[in-house]
């Protein structure tokens, strides 16, 4: 698993691009808002997925602007079933691979890949992916987190973060908008007992894209949750959604980092974090926030912050080993 | 020719399932399915079936673990029950919409409020609709040949349409019967290896799942529709070619003393053999009563059912559902609609019998009887009848 | 290029509409939705490739000389290639109607 380094590219090392693949699974004439930071996560994520896979997606904007018949932006073998069953989607692909393996049917397993939206992960699926996680299936989760339920028109999800407005969380005159903190996917994952958990964002395309690359090669379950921002739901500028996810970054909103076997590490180093209001406002949904929720806000950001240092500086992992010298990984397939 | 074997019918739906090969097994228990999948369990772990057997959280993700499995190219089964089928409910339309050959067997009950775990028809009854086949089994030798011949049927590549094999809770899957079982040859010769025409391969990508807009959507539902009838065909295809091979014939809608028969009672499921029981006894009291039995709930057998009922004044439709402030309960409903069309029909009557389990017996029919013949003479005196009710 | 979709019949439908073309979201030209466009400064341009990496579409093109254009077919013009250029020589110019 260490092969491929420390993803430490919090400056663009601006020559970089010239050494990803040129080759494009998830291909433009896709009907995604202009300037989406979900599109440019799926296209990055596929790049590291490479050929050999086969993906189960949730209904959601990247599904529903990729999918209309008879068209498809996918090159990989994909399947859309519902909203809420794909990790479950994914733990049947997982098993008949399995099987069809054992009989020899088929000579080698492809990756499998599950993929969904914030509300499809954090809300509706989080039972089937706690179940998918719980089963030990060799299979790679990928949140994207757009945080509202974008594609049915900017409603809250569990993953809407505090303040933000959305058609079904806005401020008035009672309200300031969404009121409990976001939902921590991360740390639900890590409580799985997963080997391999991390976030990150297209902002540091190859810190994705090394991050998946990491995840696929890890046998059983592997989570990742991606930060994806979205111009129309955020009310922010079309050509900021790689300026913001970055800004998420250096302002602590959405730190860079990896759990590997329960053990925390950052991935992007911020030594200094930015002030969250830069962060905050370039985006119209944050418009309506005081100094008092503003405040809050920071504050908040920075406890996290320091709370998850002191997880990546702890001695001890979140939960024991799964491995056992004797019978070798739990997570390595049967056969 | 094959050995008989006396058991509780659900572990011999469970060696049925194992003889047919099943490949990947995706189930969450629930009463009177229980039986089936721990059976099932303790054979994959004792290595007396190669399969994957999935233990998951819950019946919808059962039904979507099963879209997976059978969508990468494995023989898939699941079964359930009640209220977990009614979890399933959404994600069954999509397993039919995608045309995956998963078969699952229901394990009919009640379906709650108020919870109920046992036997009536209600469960499959809700779920008419699903695009699915659906076939209905009366005794221990049907449950084990037909959860053999679903497999067959479902992965035929002019049908690819799932298969649902209804058996009664408790009063089918918990009885001990005596029953021929089949040997694995023969199995495997009737029953080839699954060979997807369609399925998740990195080789040659597909995109299963797309959504439709208007212009398309109602073309999407005619192909399936005209595939679901058009399995008709090769289901009695199938069911010809195991009547070769062991001697057991079944049709989609059966006859029980029916010739000439001037009132014939219709039933679906186990309560048949009840219902046999009291067509002899009334026969040999000399009344003109026979017995039909529908087999094939899906796709419905037009043909053979007007020709079952042709000759008959008068058709008892026992229905074990109720469809609540609807015009009958479904089987009536669909029975009726059938003849609607001919110019000569019988006349039918609707009685709802054994709701959440309520025992049924040869009296019970015999008291069914003669009631309905009483409705007639005065002109019935209401729609349906829910038989049994006090008060 | 596919059949218009309102002149598909049911009998042309693939089992379980099925699609096996990958990518044909191809055929759609989205590019038809902008109003602005990119416009590379070629003598600025390190020929980098970081427009490249952050186009969502993707809708950029490298030319045999290694600079990079957009494609017009898919080019949505969002800007965001124009944002992140990393020596600005990217400028978005308003669609000539």
């Amino acid at each position: 698993m260490d092969k491929f380094g420390v993803a430490n590219s919090q400056k663009y090392d601006v020559y970089a691009s010239r050494l990803m693949p040129r080759e494009e699974f998830f291909t433009s004439g896709h009907r995604s808002c202009q300037g989406c930071g979900e599109a440019l996560a799926v296209r990055w994520v596929c790049k590291a997925v490479g050929k050999d896979a086969i993906i189960a997606h949730a209904t959601g904007c990247m599904e529903i602007v990729s999918s209309g018949y008879p068209q498809t932006s996918w090159m990989h073998p994909w399947i859309h079933v519902a909203f809420e069953n794909t990790s479950a989607v994914a733990a049947g692909i997982d098993s008949a691979l399995r099987i069809l393996h054992r009989k020899g049917k088929i000579d080698h397993m492809p990756k499998v890949v599950a993929m969904g939206g914030d509300g499809a992960t954090a809300d509706i699926g989080l039972q089937s992916l706690s179940g998918a996680m719980e089963r030990g299936h060799n299979f790679t989760y990928v949140c994207w987190d757009n945080e509202a339920y974008m594609n049915t028109g900017i409603q809250r999800s569990g993953s809407t973060p505090f303040g933000a407005m959305t058609t079904t969380s806005p401020p008035g005159k009672q309200s300031f908008g969404q009121s409990t903190w976001k939902k921590n996917m991360v740390a639900i994952a890590v409580a799985h007992g997963i080997p391999y958990v991390a976030t990150a964002t297209p902002s540091y395309p190859f810190d994705l894209y090394f991050k998946v690359k990491k995840a696929l090669e890890t046998p059983g379950p592997a989570y990742i949750h991606v930060l994806t921002v979205c111009p129309t739901g955020w009310r922010s500028a079309t050509d900021l959604s790689v300026r913001l996810g970055r800004l998420a970054v250096e302002t602590g909103v959405f730190p860079l980092y990896e759990v590997v076997e329960g053990r925390y590490r950052l991935t992007v180093e911020v030594p200094k974090l930015k002030p969250v209001t830069t962060y905050l406002k370039p985006q119209g949904r944050f418009r309506h926030l005081r100094e008092p929720q503003i405040n809050f806000i920071q504050q908040q950001i920075l406890e996290r912050y320091e709370l998850l240092l002191k997880k990546c500086a702890a001695p001890y992992p979140e939960f024991p080993s799964l491995v056992s010298s004797e019978e070798g990984a739990l997570w390595i397939s049967k056969d | 020719m094959g050995h008989r074997k006396g058991m509780e019918v659900s572990i011999a739906v469970s060696h049925a399932v194992a003889l047919a090969r099943a490949e990947a097994i995706a189930a969450y228990p629930i009463t009177p399915q229980t039986h089936i999948v721990e059976h099932l369990s303790s054979m994959v772990a004792n290595g007396d079936l190669e399969a994957e057997f999935v233990n998951v959280e819950s019946e919808h993700s059962a039904i979507s673990t099963c879209i997976g499995m059978s969508a990468t190219g494995a023989r898939t089964y699941t079964a359930t029950s009640s209220q977990g089928l009614a979890l399933m409910h959404e994600i069954l339309f999509i397993a039919s919409a995608l045309r995956l050959p998963i078969v699952m067997t229901v394990a009919n009950r009640a379906l709650s409020g108020p919870l109920s775990i046992w036997n009536d028809h209600s469960d499959i009854m809700a779920a008419k609709d699903i695009g699915w086949i659906q076939i209905f089994v009366k005794n221990g030798q049907e449950a084990f040949d037909h959860s053999i011949m679903a497999f067959k049927i479902a992965e035929n590549s002019q049908v690819l349409i799932p298969t649902i094999i209804n058996m009664d809770g408790f009063i089918l899957t918990h009885v001990v019967e005596a029953m021929e079982f089949v040997d694995q040859a023969l199995v495997d010769k009737f029953l080839p290896p699954y060979s997807p025409r369609h399925s998740l391969d990195p080789k040659s990508p597909v995109t299963m799942g797309a959504f439709a807009m208007p212009e398309i959507y109602t073309e999407v539902k005619m192909k399936h529709q005209v595939t679901l009838m058009e399995s008709h065909q090769h289901i009695t295809a199938v069911w010809d070619e195991w009547a070769k091979l062991t001697g057991r014939a079944y049709k989609p809608v059966e006859r029980y003393k029916a010739d000439n028969a001037s009132t014939l009672f219709l039933t679906m499921g186990c309560l048949g053999e009840v219902a046999e029981i009291a067509v002899d006894e009334l026969q040999a009291a000399g009344e003109s009563v026979g017995l039909i039995e529908l087999r094939l709930w899906r796709p419905f057998p037009f043909a053979e059912l007007r020709e079952a009922l042709a000759g008959a004044n008068l058709v008892i439709v026992c229905d074990r559902a109720l469809s609540p402030g609807g015009a009958a309960p479904p089987v009536l409903a669909e029975v009726r609609s059938a003849l609607y069309a001919l110019s000569q029909r019988p006349q039918t009557l609707g009685y709802i019998i054994g709701l959440g389990g309520r025992d049924v017996n040869p009296g019970s029919f015999k008291d069914i009887y003669a009631k309905a013949r009483m409705e007639i003479a005065q002109g019935p005196s209401q729609e349906f009848y829910l038989y049994g009710v006090r008060g | 290029m596919s059949k218009p979709l309102d002149q598909i019949t049911w009998q042309e439908i693939e089992l379980g509409a099925l699609l096996r073309k990958p990518g044909s979201a191809r055929e759609y030209r989205v590019g038809d939705w902008r109003s602005q466009h990119p416009v590379w400064t070629k003598s600025r341009c390190i020929r980098c490739g970081v427009c490249w990496t952050v186009c969502p579409e993707p809708a950029i093109i490298q030319e045999p000389g290694g600079y990079f254009d957009m494609d017009p077919y898919y080019c949505k013009g969002c800007g965001t290639c124009a944002r992140e250029c990393v020596t600005g020589c990217i400028t978005m110019v308003p669609e000539e109607e």
